[in-house]
């Protein structure tokens, strides 16, 4: 193309900025299988990990006797916590201000927790040598029941934590209960409930699930003893984290720690946690001085790596009579297993949980967390959501329904009736956040309207009557369901982990020819960092996106940042993307002025150059000023074309969304039928609206698996039930239904470039509308609330409870 | 996930693979095509020392008719019993179940001699088998016998088959023209076994039920023959009385556990939906 005679609509075209429906470029290695996992790195030498893992869910270690492991050919170490105490690391920090055991101290506090670490020269022997290594249980009472576990009786769990009164986020009052969390105004609520003219009370469970990333947790530690540099590549969503914990926990300087996050296959808050293996794989190569590679298999990965929600929520929602929310109370009841390894901000125990007024305008709330501990793999984190919003956003989203049954009223109009207003933006919740903006009634509407709502409620009429006569087995559901998200954490004055603010980075180079390197503080796990973050920039600076090399996870090359999760990228990173191009263009755009001999001020940005004011055919395209930036700047001015910038966030922002699930339920088999899923989302400025669809695909799947089948259960020994794929439901092509896509723009006022962030607004939004759809199906027979996951047998049994199975 | 270590055999013929049982005993195990051993392998429930891998078996593949028996090799692939034109004319309810046997990728791997041998109550072909009443022919260092499918399974993985035998051929007699089939299977997805599923073979003259067979899947430890279940559609006009009468006979023989796809009494009910809405298609796919 002719860069001279290109009009401003070609010139745009041509650099597949913002809101172009761009291709992935990382999707041309991974079709052909030539992406680069951890599994992938091979070193000279390097040596495989292995875990003896506890077939207990509480015992005590009574003795382990490593001397037939460590006899199988090939067999290099054998660690047990014993060997880990003279370096200070039998245990270590979690990030929720526990500490963990790295390898069983003395007891195991969950099936499947690592007892011994076997070194060998592959896996089999590793394999063979763990089977052989000897560990002698004495086993101890169980608990698995979260409602016993404050029982006076209650087992004592943590022996490391006895006589300790003060946890790391305030007193404990039981040897098993690890903080109490509240936020907003007790009396108040309790007022509001009591004066009330209508009150709606639910227990809602959304049961322990886990994130099942495709590929699983592992990393290769590379300690070169000549230099004293270690080098980790791994599955870390958060590698600059990583390295800094790393340096405080082996006190090795933090500049001779280089970590890598290779290709990812998935995180979902699965990666952001330090896991045993890593710590133990460190060590081993410390100590043997040559690489050492562990990799978790699928079970080990169901069964001990961070698990996601496992909150027992009793709710308590006020109305008047005609459906206006007066009040909202909620008591959460939350199982952390045998350590409390949430990932959330350091002041935040429960996340955000307090998001959980929900797109509503409620006057005043009340909300109290009691976190324990049980016998059950630790984690807590955010699969595919910010800090425990889905969590939020199920509760919120089952007691409207609630509520609506209450007052018998339509479930849709009890929502527009309280949604804030688009003229209450910035809104304070009675919780505390500051909304930034938001037009709730505007998507519902488009919503209800693209469903046909009015139609499918006559249609579901006609099906209960139907249904009534004994013509049909078959029984309608139809869930609404409305979010409001938090993400993009966050402003360093509130969130913050392990200390670490939780702003993000970018670092630009634009080279002389006009292409350009971009560097982030974040890592892709599949969202598309290099595809979408190269557009923001092609739109800021005027270079072509297909001339953007995005590159994260190297922390010997990248800017600092805090990682992706909590669908932060794009608000943290993807804001400080745009700042630092800003920079970027000043720059230029005095380079440029230099260039046409004219004042900085009379020159102008226009897409890809910048030109005189009033005198379009006198330009300079932004390759030509790259060039002049190594050879020709103004005096005074510094030579080259670079720039970084750290974004502090000054607020969250706010994505939301209307949801429609339509299901029919064959009361016979309890198999429900996704007829029909819509899913409006406005996540504010769109970048890319290809990999939005991609995500909210994704993200719908996800949420298709947690509401209709996922759970990570246990039997009263607690023993995990079902950690393999064959029982632990991960959807295919051929359960997923159609997905129908829709969207709304507006904008986050504070973010540069006015984007909310996306990817885990599916899932959050999701489950709700499931599970409301399936709730609603059985609704006339007078059901209020059934627990997730909404499987076969649990909807038979729903339909045998309500008298309607043959 | 890693299996222990094992000896690879590879024999080219029947004895060749006999020779290999009769040498090592219970040391050894059969490799067809690995879609249950070798998952076992590698969560260590079995730790064979010596594999024998049948694959390189020539006769052991193929489908074919032999007077008035359809006859398929052990090591056909459920694939191959999928695409063939002959069990689709002859006996459709065989292609009917592969293609509900897990996704492309295990199918194109997983052997009807596989499925039906190793007794794994999961697995889908033995129903279909005792309801189409065939035969295993097992082949020993004595020769070789023939077992009825009814009479193969005893318990979960344990089965009539010897040590030293291998299962070389299912041996089907061709069912009657116009006869009705149907195999009804519920599942959580794909890939996950039966909740339970049903098995039915009809054949109607002048809207009477003339002959009728019946057989369950994955609620017991083995596979299940209703016998009495398809006894009570004999001489019926298929008619509600007949159907619910079969529906409890089938219902009453089932000893399913409590697992992640349900607890034992809604598995059995599921079984009773199974087989009414198998009995319906059958009849809707007979004459």
């Amino acid at each position: 193309m002719n860069a001279e005679v290109a009009s401003v609509e070609e010139r745009k075209q041509n650099l597949k900025g913002m809101g172009t429906a761009r291709r992935r470029v990382e999707d041309a290695r991974f079709v052909q299988g030539k992406g680069n996992y951890v599994d992938d790195i091979k070193l000279p030498g390097m040596l495989f990990g292995d875990f003896v893992r506890s077939p207990y869910a509480h015992a005590r270690i009574k003795s382990v006797n490593k001397e037939a492991a460590l006899a199988v050919p090939g067999v290099k170490a054998v660690l047990t916590a014993d060997d880990l105490k003279p370096v200070n690391l039998a245990w270590m920090p979690t990030l929720a201000g526990d500490v963990q055991m790295v390898l069983a101290d003395g007891k195991v506090l969950f099936q499947g927790q690592e007892v011994a670490f076997v070194v060998a020269d592959d896996r089999y022997a590793a394999s063979d040598a763990a089977e052989l290594v000897e560990v002698e249980y004495e086993e101890l009472p169980v608990l698995v029941d979260p409602f016993k576990a404050m029982d006076p009786d209650a087992p004592v769990l943590r022996e490391d934590l006895e006589g300790k009164t003060e946890g790391a986020h305030g007193p404990r009052r039981h040897h098993n209960h690890i903080f109490t969390w509240e936020v907003g105004d007790q009396d108040g609520t309790e007022r509001a409930l009591a004066d009330a003219e209508i009150v709606a009370k639910e227990k809602i469970t959304y049961q322990r699930v886990h994130p099942c990333p495709l590929e699983t947790a592992g990393c290769v530690a590379s300690m070169d003893k000549v230099n004293g540099h270690l080098t980790l590549w791994g599955t870390f969503q958060a590698p600059h984290a990583v390295r800094t914990v790393a340096s405080l926990i082996s006190t090795i300087p933090e500049h001779k720690i280089r970590v890598i996050s290779p290709d990812i296959g998935g995180g979902f808050g699965n990666k952001v946690g330090v896991y045993p293996g890593y710590i133990c794989s460190v060590v081993a190569s410390i100590v043997l001085g040559v690489p050492v590679k562990w990799i978790e298999d699928r079970i080990e990965n169901l069964q001990s790596t961070a698990f996601a929600r496992d909150y027992h929520m009793t709710g308590e929602i006020s109305a008047t009579r005609d459906g206006r929310i007066t009040g909202l109370k909620c008591h959460v009841l939350a199982d952390h297993g045998g350590f409390d390894a949430c990932a959330d901000p350091t002041k935040f125990p429960a996340g955000f949980f307090n998001i959980c007024t929900g797109s509503y305008d409620i006057p005043v709330a009340h909300v109290s967390v009691d976190g324990v501990y049980t016998n059950k793999a630790p984690g807590g984190v955010a699969y595919r959501c910010s800090f425990r919003v889905t969590e939020a956003s199920y509760f919120i989203e089952r007691m409207m329904d609630v509520l609506a049954r209450k007052l018998e009223m339509d479930p849709a109009e009890l929502r527009i009736k309280n949604f804030i207003k688009k003229e209450q933006f910035p809104y304070t919740s009675a919780l505390g956040w500051e909304y930034d903006s938001g037009d709730y009634h505007t998507a519902m509407e488009k919503a209800l309207e693209t469903v046909k709502y009015k139609a499918l409620r006559d249609e579901q009429k006609a099906n209960r009557e139907a249904f009534a006569r004994g013509e049909t087995r078959s029984l309608m559901g139809v869930g609404v369901g409305f979010f409001t998200e938090i993400v993009g954490a966050g402003p360093i004055k509130n969130c913050d982990i392990l200390g670490l603010g939780m702003f993000d980075s970018c670092e630009i180079r634009v080279h002389p020819t006009g292409s350009a390197i971009a560097r982030l503080g974040t890592i892709s796990q599949g969202q598309g960092h290099a595809t979408t973050f190269a557009q923001i920039l092609a739109s800021e600076i005027g270079i072509p996106a297909d001339q953007i090399t995005v590159e994260e996870g190297d922390t010997d090359t990248a800017p600092y940042g805090l990682g992706t999760y909590g669908s932060r990228s794009t608000p943290v990173a993807g804001a400080a993307t745009a700042m630092a191009g800003r920079k970027i263009k000043a720059k230029a755009q005095m380079i440029a002025a230099w260039l046409l001999e004219v004042h900085d001020d009379d020159v102008e940005f226009d897409v890809d150059r910048f030109v005189v004011k009033g005198a379009p055919e006198r330009f300079k395209t932004m390759a030509e000023v790259a060039f002049a930036a190594y050879n020709n700047v103004p005096p005074g001015l510094e030579p080259g074309l670079e720039a970084v910038s750290y974004y502090d966030p000054p607020n969250m922002t706010y994505p939301f969304g209307a949801y429609v699930c339509v299901v029919d339920i064959d009361v016979d088999t309890g198999v429900t039928d996704i007829r029909r899923f819509y899913a409006l989302d406005d996540c504010g400025t769109r970048i890319n609206p290809m990999i939005i669809e991609g995500q909210v695909h994704g993200g719908l799947t996800e949420a298709l698996a947690i509401a209709m089948g996922q759970e990570i259960s246990y039997d009263e020994m607690g023993n995990v039930k079902g950690a393999s794929l064959m029982d632990f439901f991960l959807p295919t092509a051929v359960e997923t239904p159609v997905w129908e896509t829709d969207f709304t723009v507006t904008p986050s006022p504070h973010h540069p470039i006015g984007a909310k962030g996306v990817g885990e607004s599916p899932n959050v939004g999701g489950v709700s509308a499931f599970s409301n759809a399936v709730n609603d199906a059985f609704a006339h027979l007078g059901l209020t609330h059934t627990q997730m996951p909404h499987d076969h047998w649990r909807v038979w049994k729903t339909a045998e409870r309500l008298g309607i199975t043959a | 996930m890693i299996p222990g270590s094992f000896e690879y055999h590879r024999p080219e013929s029947v004895d060749g693979a006999i020779a290999l049982l009769n040498e090592h005993g219970d040391e050894a195990r059969l490799l067809a095509g690995g879609h249950s051993l070798i998952p076992m392998m590698k969560l260590r429930m079995a730790v064979p020392s010596h594999i024998v891998d049948l694959q390189a078996i020539d006769s052991l593949h193929g489908i074919s008719e032999d007077g008035g028996e359809l006859v398929i090799g052990a090591l056909t692939t459920q694939h191959e019993v999928l695409i063939s034109d002959l069990l689709a004319r002859k006996c459709p309810i065989i292609p009917e179940a592969a293609a509900l046997i897990a996704d492309p990728q295990v199918r194109y791997c997983g052997t009807i001699g596989g499925n039906v041998a190793n007794g794994d109550p999961g697995n889908d072909m033995p129903a279909i088998m005792q309801a189409l009443g065939a035969r295993f022919r097992a082949v020993g260092p004595n020769g070789s016998r023939d077992i009825a499918a009814r009479d193969y399974y005893e318990a979960a993985y344990f089965t009539e088959l010897e040590e030293n035998e291998v299962l070389t051929q299912i041996r089907i007699p061709t069912p009657a023209a116009g006869h009705g089939a149907a195999y009804e299977k519920q599942k959580r997805k794909i890939g996950d076994y039966a909740t339970a599923a049903a098995a039915v073979i009809l054949t109607v003259e002048s809207g009477r039920c003339t002959s009728a067979s019946i057989a369950l899947t994955n609620v017991a430890s083995t596979p299940l023959y209703a016998e009495a279940a398809a006894g009570a559609l004999v001489g019926t006009d298929l008619g509600a009385d007949a159907v619910d009468t079969a529906v409890r006979l089938a219902e009453e023989i089932t000893e399913p556990t409590s697992d992640g796809r349900g607890p034992a009494d809604f598995r059995t009910h599921v079984a009773g939906i199974m087989v009414r809405r198998a009995i319906a298609r059958a009849q809707k796919n007979a004459g």
